[in-house]
Order: C-alpha cells, then structure tokens, then sequence
C-alpha cells in the first residue's frame, strides 16, 4: 500500500526528511539521544521503559482503533525482552516528539493494514536491544557474563542463583549503548506473541471511563459547531451572526474559512441550536451544484467503453482470444460510495497561541494532523504538538490524506487565542463531509473454448480515482495504481490468484464532484465483488462447478488455493448444500493476506438469510489469534453492511444521506455467525484489519446466483429486489 | 434551576428545558460514557437507564424527566466493574473500538435483567444498538457468559 498521508507541502518536507534518518536502517535506537530529559520517563530505549517496580512501559507508534494493534505490539516487545506480561503497558509518544527525535519511531500512519507487519521487525529489535542492555547491566554489576544469566518474565537469575529485576537494573540499562544488531526470536520460540492474549486496553471500555477525543476536556474549553458548504467546491456568501449571537452560552459566530461557519458556545448543544437556527447564504460552482447520482451513472456507463484507459495488468492478445473464443460472457457491474461512519463522529480540540499549536484528537495519522496544524496556523513544526486520544473508529476516514477535523479545530482556535476549542461534527455534517468509497463500474468479457476453459479476459474498470482526489502528487503518469488492488500480475501486497492466459485489467478514471477516501478495504472491495461474481458466471456459462473452475486457473497459485480449498472444506462443498439452500465461494488476495470466504445462504420472500459463512486467512504470521478473528468478525459486519443495505447517493450536488435512518448498517439482527480459519503459512507478513472484509460479499451473492438465478450486478443489494434478513 | 437524579446523587442542571439528557450528563454532569452516535435514536450508543428500563438519553429532553426517577449511567451499573456484563466483556475481549460499548452493556444489562438466560434469537430481538466495528457475535457470547456469571 501506498497510503501517503499529507497533502501539504510543509507536512510533506517534514515526514520526508525524517524518513532518511535512520529509518531505513531499520534500526534506528540510538536517534535523538540528547532529547531524552524532554520525555517525561527514563527509557532503556526509544521503545522500552522500565520503571524501578519493574513495570515496563511500551512506546507504541501505531494507533489503536479497536483494531487490537496497540496489543499486538506491546506482544511483540514483551517476547522480546523476556518481559513480565502481566506489568507491561503502553504510551503513546506524539508526533512532535517523533520528529525532534529524527523519525526514531518510524511512521506513525495506521492504515493499509500496516500497524503489524510494516513496524513488526523495528519494535522487535527494540524489545531485543532493551534486554540485551538490561542483561548486560545486570553482568556489569555481577562482573558475569551475560551469557550465563537465564530470564524468565523479568527476572534475571544469574549463574549462581542470584536474582535480579529488569526494575533493579533499569536505571544501570538506560546509561548504555544501544547494541549495533541483535537477534530476533524465531517465532517458533514465542510465548507471548502468537498467543492469544486478552488486550490491555478492554477494562476501561465498559465502564465509561475510557477518554476518547470527543470526551476531552481541559479548563476554560469552550465548544463549536460547524456547518461547511453543502456542495463541494462552494464557498460561504454571507450569514447575519446577530441571527443567533443572543441564544443561550453563544460566544462566536464567525467563518472559519472560505466554506466554512462555526458557532462557538460554552456547551456543544448550544452551539449546535444556535448553528441550526443560522442561515447561511453559499455560492455553489454551477456544474457541482446540478451533479446527481443519474450523472455519475452517465459518466461511469460511458467510462466502461471509452477509447482511452490505464493499464494496470495485461497479458497475451483478448482481442485476439475472444475472437476464437466458443462463447463470449458479458457482465457489467457496479459499486456505489460509501461512508465510514465511525461511530465516533470527527472532532478535535485546538489550543493555540502566538507561538504554540496543541491538538487532542483521534487521528490515525498524528504526522499529518501536525503537519496541518502547522499549515493551519501558521506556526512551525517544532510550535507545535497532537495528543494521540482513542479512536472510536477510523476505517481510513482519520488522518488517510484528511485531517479536515483538525485543520478546521486549529482555524477555529486561530480566532480565540488561549482558548481550547472543541469542534465536534454532528452525524449529519460528519456523513454529508466524508471521504467516500469510490463509486465504480466494471465491465467485463470472457472467452471459453469449447470445453469451457477461461481463453481470455477483459476487465474495464470505470470510475472514481482516490489518488487522483486526495492526493494527485502519487499518480504515475496520471495513472492510479492503486485502482488495481488485488488484480496485479505479481507482488506481494495483491496478487490476481489466476492464470489467465489472456488478460486485460484497465482503468478509465472519471472523478465526480466528490471527495473520496480510503475506506477499510479500499479499492479490494468493488475489484473482489467484480471479478469474483465474474468468475461464477462463467463457471455456470461454462456449465462447470465454481470450485473446480476456479481451481483449474489457480495452479500456479498455491496459497490463493489454500484459503479457498480450506474455506471449500469448511462450509462441506463436497457434500453440496442443504436442501433449499446453495453455497457461495470467494478468494482475494489483499494487504499481503490471502483470504476466502464460504456462505450458505437461503431466500424466501426476497429476503436472504446467511445460515453460515466461513472465513480463512493466511496472513503469514499471527500476533494474536483472538484478536484476529475479531477482526474477521468485524470486518464481515462492515462488509456485509456496504454491499447489502448501505449506500451514499446525491442529488444537486448535496450527499443525500445524513445518519443512520437513511444509511443503515448492519446490525445484531443480520449478523451471521463466522467460522474462522486462520492458516498462517510463515515467511512474509501479511496484514490482518482489511483483508477479510472483501471475500463475504461475493461469496453470499454467489450463493444467492447458484440458489436463484438471480444474479447481483448491482450494489447495494436492494437494487436487485432483496434485502438481508 | 432543573434537577435530576444521576448514579444515585441529586443535580442541579444549568440548562434549557429542552437539552437532550445525552448532552446534560456529557457537558453539564461530565459523565462522557454516555456517547453520542447519531442523536436521532438510531445507533444506542447513548443507551442509559432509567428506573431500570434502557432509554435512548438523545431522544429525552431535561423537562421529560419526572421527580424520582432513577437515571443510572455507565459509570454507575457498577462500582468497580463487577457487574456480570462488565466482567463477561472483560473476559471475551468484547470491545473494539469501544465507543458503542457503554451503550451496548447498559442494554444488554436490562435484557439480563428481565431475561436472565437469553436465548440468540431474544439477543437478536432485543440488542438493536449498532456497532460499527462490528462485535456482534462476541456481544451474542458476551450475554450468554455473563448469564452463566449471574
Ligand atoms: S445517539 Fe442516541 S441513539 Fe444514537
Ligand atoms: S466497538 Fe467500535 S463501534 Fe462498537
């Protein structure tokens, strides 16, 4: 994934020079020393703190989202060090600490699935490195050789029988080099990571005392409610702040920038009456202000047979293919937006001042949310600092190339100085100002022999590019590469799982008037319902079992067909599916994990019914067993819920949806219970939170083509008449 | 001034009549487990209860709230975590996230209550707070383990 995370210019200068520092070295413990009296604890090293009680606290660079990250580190380290489980806990270092410190953390971007496996070797180091430098404090103080020292859960025991605490010789530890190299672990030694250990941040989250960014409170804050222009690209034309200025708490009315009106108030629900009650007049670009769902249908139906296109795989001569070809198979089909809905709606507090700029918020990219801030107030990066609070959700939304949340908090604070501001987005103006799932089509042909082989292949996509949106600066020769998740010849972050002797995978990139966004998944989404819901239509043109169809493209991809035959098994595709009821298969490759997905499904009264879905992932290596079947679970509900029940439409320029009334998700009715098979196959590391959140939807709309006839072309499933049950 | 009782204690609320109870507990009372998801009850994730029964605090107005009646948030269903709910989520690792969370436990703590050995389908009738996160199925086990702890 290249998932940059910064639009401006002065963010981009200062997450770039910090990457040469030692980064690449993928060792880089040492960074930054002569900052350490800056941090409030004494630390063995960047990444490890051991307090005289012997309790040891993690640095974790990566954020957590619920995503179970945060635990998966702090696993990681512990097994290194040989450490207590049962006193390890963990901070958050901020932004601003990271660059004063060359980068020393590496990124904090949390996106891509990447929170494990992009950071796994350098927090593991760390964990190596602390407990060769607490050992060998230990040694100078014995005058023994380390070697000789066994350690168990902290305590280091000496040749002798003597004993020592990592808490003992913490202090000893810190004053010592950082070694050049150490050696990992084989993660057949592990005892702590790859076990299924419970999180260290679930207590505080059932009995409310959990502090997420919309709970953040510090001394004098006031609150802000905003309201930004309704069409993209319009910009504020005038409103009569006297209007509202006498309602209960109103501090402010004023416009925060050109699209932009806030009123500030001592409490949240006041400003937010006084901001309903505000009329404010817009100026709308023309064009944006009549674009409507028929037009963005137009524009993606005419994309499907442009002359013009990216190429993103290609091989042999389709033209050619399905020229001869015995019988050609057409299908087109389509994905709509989609919007995160984090259930914790945008929001951040600013404090600035004439020379400091300090942010609390939920971000999953604190970097880019400095960078804003910098850019907001026009302050240097040194001026200023985000405190990383909990997320309640990201899914792409926070801090993936949209800060907006702490970019309009910072604005907000611009104009009251030495007062905190809390800007909170109510759900409406969160679900009508999001960064939204691409709306794409795909249109596709294919070519059998006469014995029903797959000969050729042509794949059109057409529509909305999310480089191209948010960040132009990553397109290569005006192609966006990442249209084509799972869909690459080769590498090892998506590969196509089939052989396709002739092949053609393009992109006709057409942009509608509105912003789009990496949503969990990303383009994996549309791509794995596209071309799987193809593959099963000429499986059936082919009057060939999809299995078996499958199977025959996948010889030469050995761990695709793994996840798919375990899935196969799973759900008892051998035995056939009860009667009145079909199976339904799927397998993608996303974010270096191979997944699959089974589902058993029945209809009656248009009504579908998931009896049971099988999940398998092979994500190379697992941390934590538990946490990632939460994340199949999770990511199933979060799947099943975009292509099932939920979609963004607009009508003169205006998203149409505004909560949860209009845009459902799924809930504890529909949801089906998940199988899990995780089948870690060793030697790469793949991600864990997206890549299982594209495999349930083809396979329950396969089951329902195999039970009905009726095939799902179109998202969400209500366009076809039936609904989840 | 308007007053109501919270956790136990008596308040005092310097708010107008028509302040949604989610928005007195997290701005005048400070109690921010309760949390807001839509306002519009539709998301639970302000679930609270009141006299035992689980109300949704962003559709109640200061001014509904009638003498004696009992308001019992997140921070007051138990004094130390032990209530069955919490200890069975702590157990199962139900969170994610979390921001649904207190709204789920506040509901699925009167369901125990008036259904003390829910079957799946009374979980599926009664739980309707969304979870964006998606810990369903662990909120289904949750309920069945916190029953076995009562
Ligand atoms: S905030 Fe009350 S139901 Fe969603
Ligand atoms: S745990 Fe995140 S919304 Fe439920």
């Amino acid at each position: 994934m290249t998932e940059h995370f910064t639009l401006s210019r002065r963010g981009f200068l200062a997450s770039a020079a910090a990457t040469t520092g030692g980064l690449a070295l993928g060792f880089p413990l040492g960074a930054g020393a002569e900052q350490l009296d800056k941090l409030a604890q004494p630390e063995i090293n960047a990444w490890v703190v051991v307090q005289p009680d012997n309790t040891v606290i993690v640095r974790v660079a990566k954020i957590e989202m619920g995503q179970g990250t945060l635990t998966g580190l702090v696993q990681l380290v512990a097994e290194e060090m040989d450490a207590d489980w049962d006193t390890v806990s963990w901070s958050y270092p901020t932004p601003g600490e990271n660059v004063a410190r060359e980068r020393v953390w590496g990124s904090f971007g949390t996106f891509g699935s990447q929170g494990i496996r992009t950071s796994q070797e350098m927090v593991r180091q760390g964990g190596a490195a602390a407990r060769a430098m607490l050992l060998q404090a230990a040694a100078n103080r014995w005058n023994v050789d380390p070697g000789e020292f066994s350690v168990e859960r902290g305590v280091i025991t000496g040749p002798g029988g003597e004993t020592l605490t990592y808490g003992d010789v913490a202090e000893d530890a810190a004053r010592l080099d950082v070694p050049e190299s150490v050696t990992l672990k084989d993660p057949s030694e592990w005892t702590i990571a790859g076990k299924s250990l419970l999180r260290l941040d679930t207590a505080d989250k059932t009995d409310g005392s959990r502090v997420f960014s919309i709970d953040f409170k510090v001394d004098g804050m006031v609150n802000a409610a905003i309201r930004q222009t309704p069409v993209q690209g319009g910009t504020v034309a005038g409103f009569d702040a006297s209007s509202v200025e006498g309602m209960p708490g109103v501090q402010r009315v004023l416009q925060v920038d050109d699209s932009t009106v806030a009123v500030v108030a001592d409490t949240w629900w006041r400003a937010k009456k006084a901001l309903d009650a505000l009329e404010i007049e817009w100026d709308f670009p023309e064009e944006n202000a009549s674009f409507g769902t028929e037009d963005l249908e137009a524009m993606l139906t005419e994309g499907l047979t442009a002359e013009e296109a990216f190429i993103g795989n290609e091989a042999g001569d389709v033209a050619e293919a399905l020229g001869k070809a015995a019988q050609v198979v057409e299908a087109t089909y389509s994905y709509p937006w989609q919007h995160h809905v984090t259930m914790e709606p945008m929001n951040a507090t600013a404090l600035v001042t004439d020379d400091s700029c300090t942010v609390w918020t939920s971000t999953q990219n604190a970097e880019s949310d400095l960078a804003a801030a910098s850019e907001a107030s026009g302050l240097e990066i040194p001026q200023c600092d985000i405190h990383r609070m909990n997320l309640g959700g990201g899914f792409g939304r926070r801090g993936a190339s949209s800060t907006d949340y702490t970019t309009i908090g910072v604005k907000i604070a611009m104009q009251m100085k030495g007062t905190a501001v809390k800007v909170i987005w109510s759900r409406e103006e969160d679900m009508t100002h999001g960064a939204y799932h691409p709306a794409t089509k795909a249109r596709f042909r294919g070519g059998l022999d006469a014995d029903g082989n797959l000969t050729g292949m042509h794949m059109r996509i057409s529509g909305q590019s999310i480089f191209a949106g948010l960040m132009p600066f990553a397109l290569e020769d005006g192609k966006d590469p990442l249209v084509f998740q799972g869909l690459q010849a080769d590498g090892q972050e998506g590969q196509l799982g089939y052989t396709i002797p002739n092949l053609l995978i393009d992109h006709a990139m057409r942009n509608p008037p509105l912003r789009p966004g990496f949503w969990r998944g990303v383009n994996n989404n549309q791509n794995s319902f596209y071309l799987e819901s193809f593959i099963d239509e000429l499986a059936l043109a082919a009057d060939r079992d999809p299995l078996e169809f499958r199977r025959a493209l996948m010889q030469d991809h050995p761990k695709h067909l793994a996840v798919l035959n375990k899935v196969a098994e799973g759900i008892g595709w051998e035995n056939g599916a009860p009667e009145g009821r079909a199976f339904g298969l799927c397998q993608h490759m996303g974010y270096g994990s191979y997944v699959a997905a089974a589902a058993e499904v029945s209809v009656e009264n248009d009504a579908v019914k998931i009896h049971r879905i099988v999940a398998a992932t092979d994500p190379g290596h697992v941390v934590n067993p538990q946490q990632v079947e939460a994340q199949i679970e999770g990511s199933f509900a979060m799947g099943l819920s975009a292509s099932m029940m939920s979609e963004i439409t607009m009508q003169d320029g205006r998203v149409q949806e505004e909560n949860f009334d209009t845009y459902p998700i799924v809930s504890m009715w529909e949801m089906p219970d998940v199988e899990k098979h995780i089948i870690p196959s060793g030697g790469f590391w793949g991600g864990v939170g997206e890549p299982t959140i594209f495999v349930a939807t083809p396979a329950v709309l396969n089951a329902v083509a195999r039970l009905t006839g009726k095939r799902v072309r179109e998202l969400p499933l209500y366009r076809s008449g039936l609904r989840l049950s | 001034m308007p007053a109501l009782t919270v956790n136990g204690t008596r308040h005092e609320v310097d708010a107008e009549p028509d302040t949604p109870l989610l928005w007195v507990l997290r701005e005048q009372l400070g109690l921010t487990g309760t949390k807001y998801g839509c306002g519009i009850a539709a998301c639970g994730a302000c679930t609270v209860q009141i006299d035992g029964q689980p109300m949704r605090s962003c559709q109640i107005q200061l001014q509904d709230i009638r003498e004696g009646e009992e308001i019992t948030t997140i921070e007051g269903l138990s004094p130390d975590r032990s209530h069955p709910i919490q200890q069975a989520w702590i157990e199962l690792d139900v969170p994610q996230c979390g921001y649904c969370q207190s709204g789920q436990i506040m509901a699925a703590a009167a369901l125990l209550r008036d259904v003390p050995e829910p079957t799946d389908e009374d979980i599926r009738a009664s739980m309707s707070n969304l979870c964006r996160c998606g810990t369903y199925n662990r909120i289904r086990a949750g309920i069945k383990r916190a029953s076995e702890l009562s």
